[in-house]
């Protein structure tokens, strides 16, 4: 690795080659205002906002795309860098509405944080502003066109990160617009409604379509029994929102908070991660034994992933893992197996998810295998920031709370559910499994490293006593075709499968980093909420999801096995080809 | 690539010529052209049939059409009239015959007669400054035109 001397401010700075200089800066602890630059994404220079200057150079540098250079000097604020910036911060605001205060983003907008940092007190230019309307034709998340600020972080989150090109900008200068081809809605568009894009937006220009008024309608309503179950990646998220630390483990202080809303029962979706591990475990190993079935077989816990797969890769289907997804799965034993155990009408059931996820919500509704249990199984999903929110607004004082437990028969989970949130974590927590399936005999040490990290495509073998099982894992939804493409290649040429088994999760880093989490996602921040996870599994009493309690009694009680017909009916599912233009 | 309702048939010079320039960088543009020229413009199943051929996202197709004014993503009327809206046009009053067009055929810049006899676009300078205001119907140009004579020039075309 060379490194390249240079100066920030005067102050010297020995840094990587080939970094920018907002890296620079960032080393002697200089922040440079940004507003179209992501950590996450390549670097532009659309806004202008990171401008900085060179010595001896009668230039301007945009901070995020200049890479360093030896002995080069930079100055990073001085008055007259403050004036351009202020003046970049006020054109922005004049093709942008003042309606913070109805705003999605009232309080987390990067526009308002910087007018509010220098001190913009008046609009001193022509204000212009697009007359579009509001594109809420998703089920997840909706585009407002008039607050877009056309930094691009949306259209490059969509083609570069998740490889998907529903977004693109669409017309040119003052008019382009951060739209679907053909001027079709999004719900049309090739759109998997992973919502990265709206976790990357710096304003309200894309946002979550906001549900937290219908619960709390159903709380307050006396014939609705409300059931609510909390998804693993929320846990080690949402304590943001009240200034924790990333990564703190506050699932606790979560079902307390939910019984202080007023819910009637507090479920974990890690509960059902860990039945999903026993019907796509038991899947996988049937698969693998009796020769049935697709080789590799590939996971379906993700709604954004399965949607991208039934329109780029329906040739794959076969591959699919049926296993339905942990929340559905929660939704269809919470309207069943638990409304018999309770005596309740499951008619009167109202079933509650807390995701990390956009995609989530499109989910609940995607077909009519999401009705199994008679009903909706899933009858509303907040995201991690709509939960929050709900929180703020409820008077609770998050970090204040003592710890509460979930409730039975559905609640309980070991270590294996709850790394569901992140890349590698299904694939271990099936790893602990199928090799209980495979031999009768349990794993001596359960920390699987060889599936852990975060390399967007990550491949590797697992000894199950002799049995080499070929591992793969994926995460960005742009990583997959890489992978697929070689399990195509392969089949299509009549050779052996290059692997047995594939984990797919379309958000960077995992849920973890969903399109639902707290704002502010950046790979440091993937990294602790990640290391909050193996830290909630490590401490489990139980490691494995055929060990759970909860999960011997449900099969004992209700299912009989996994893959029984009952399981068949509730737990698993179908997927279509669909076109990956509706219209 | 993309599933459609309806498929589009290209010629078989224009099939072969996409197919020639499949491999090279840059290619969209010359391609979308290619198809404006023998088409009159850039149909939604036009772009469907490019995007399958050169595997490229339709996102990326309509973000190159919807760049360029050249390309036209709506069937043209039967004559086209295009009025300079260049800087010599401009000062000598092209904004002004196209607010009398949109008047005398009732239909804004970009849209088609309901009768699919006329469009009515704006452009930047035709090359004859000399003769501004200067606009031009299908491939005729018509030189320092005042309002007044623009019920006749349509009238020419009806």
């Amino acid at each position: 690795m060379s490194t390249v001397h240079m100066k920030i401010n005067g102050m010297p700075v020995e840094i990587e080659a080939g970094k920018n200089i907002l890296a620079a800066a960032k080393k002697v602890n200089v922040n440079i205002p940004t507003l179209c630059y992501h950590p996450d994404l390549p670097a532009w220079a659309a806004c202008g906002l990171c401008v900085v200057k060179q010595e001896n150079s009668p230039k301007l540098l945009r901070a995020c795309a200049a890479p360093v250079q030896e002995n080069m000097s930079i100055i990073t604020h001085d008055a007259e860098l403050y004036q351009i910036r202020k003046t970049v911060i006020e054109m922005i605001m004049s093709t942008h509405p003042n309606t913070c205060l109805t705003c999605a983003r009232n309080g987390s907008c990067e526009l308002q944080r910087f007018a509010a940092e220098f001190g913009v007190r008046e609009q001193p230019y022509e204000v212009r502003l697009v007359d579009l309307p509001q594109d809420r034709s998703t089920t997840s998340i909706v585009l407002d066109p008039t607050k877009c600020i056309k930094c691009g972080r949306c259209v490059q989150v969509c083609q570069e990160m998740q490889g998907v090109y529903a977004l693109e900008f669409i017309g040119r200068g003052d008019k382009t617009v951060m739209s679907p081809a053909a001027g079709l809605p999004l719900n049309d568009s090739p759109c998997i409604k992973c919502g990265q894009c709206s976790a990357h937006c710096p304003v309200g220009a894309i946002f979550e379509k906001d549900e937290t008024r219908d619960l709390v309608r159903a709380i307050s309503d006396p014939d609705k029994h409300v059931v609510v179950q909390i998804a693993p990646a929320v846990r080690v998220a949402v304590g943001e929102a009240f200034n924790l630390p990333a990564g703190t483990i506050t699932t606790g202080k979560i079902y307390a908070a939910l019984r202080r809303l007023g819910v009637d029962k507090v479920f974990d979706t890690n509960f059902s991660a860990d039945l999903t591990i026993m019907e796509e475990g038991t899947e996988l190993v049937k698969r693998l034994t009796t020769g049935e079935g697709a080789i590799p077989q590939i996971t379906s816990c993700c709604p954004a992933w399965t949607d991208y797969m039934e329109k780029y890769y329906s040739d794959m289907i076969p591959n699919f893992s049926t296993a339905k997804s942990p929340m559905m799965m929660q939704g269809a034993v919470t309207k069943t197996y638990y409304a018999q155990n309770a005596k309740i009408d499951p008619a009167k059931i109202y079933s509650v998810a807390i995701m990390p996820c956009t995609a989530k919500k499109f989910e609940i509704s995607r077909d009519e295998n999401m009705y199994a249990s008679g009903y909706a199984d899933v009858d509303l999903v907040l995201t991690t920031r709509e939960f929050a929110r709900l929180i703020k607004a409820s008077g609770i004082d998050f970090t204040k709370l003592e710890d509460e437990k979930a409730d039975s028969p559905i609640g309980a989970y070991a270590g294996a559910g709850t790394i569901f949130g992140n890349t590698g974590g299904v694939m271990e927590a099936a790893i602990r499994t199928a090799y209980n399936l495979m031999t009768g005999e349990e794993l001596k040490d359960v920390n699987i490293e060889a599936v852990r990290g975060m390399e967007g495509v990550r491949s590797g073998v697992v000894d199950v006593k002799g049995t080499k099982l070929r591992v793969a894992i994926a995460h960005g939804m742009a990583n997959v075709s890489t992978l697929l493409d070689e399990i195509r290649e392969a089949r299509d040429a009549g050779k052996e499968p290059p692997y047995h088994f594939i984990e797919v999760m379309a958000c960077r880093g995992g849920c973890v980093a969903g399109g639902g989490q707290p704002y502010a996602t950046t790979d440091e921040v993937r990294a602790q909420r990640i290391a909050g996870l193996y830290t909630d599994d490590e401490r489990s009493t139980v490691r494995c999801s055929h060990q759970n309690p909860e999960i011997q009694q449900i099969y004992k009680d209700f299912f009989g096995a996994p893959l029984s017909e009952k399981s068949h009916h509730l737990l698993h599912t179908t997927y279509t080809e669909r076109k990956i233009y509706k219209k | 690539m993309s599933a459609m309702k309806e498929k589009i048939t290209f010629s078989k010079g224009l099939v072969a010529f996409i197919e020639k320039w499949k491999e090279k960088p840059g290619n969209l543009i010359m391609v979308l052209h290619k198809v404006q020229e023998e088409l009159g413009y850039v149909s939604r199943e036009a772009a469907d049939k490019v995007a399958e051929m050169l595997d490229i996202p339709l996102a990326t197709i309509y973000g190159v059409l919807s760049f360029y004014h050249f390309f036209k993503i709506t069937k043209p009327g039967e004559h086209n009239i295009q009025v300079c809206l260049g800087t010599a046009c401009y000062l000598k009053g092209g904004e002004m015959l196209v607010d009398e067009l949109t008047n005398l055929l009732g239909i804004e810049v970009g849209a088609v007669t309901a009768d699919g006899k006329f469009s009515l676009e704006g452009v930047r300078c035709v090359g004859c400054c000399g003769l501004a205001p200067v606009m031009t119907v299908g491939g005729e140009v018509f030189g320092k035109v005042t309002k007044d004579q623009l019920p006749g020039i349509i009238a020419k075309f009806k």
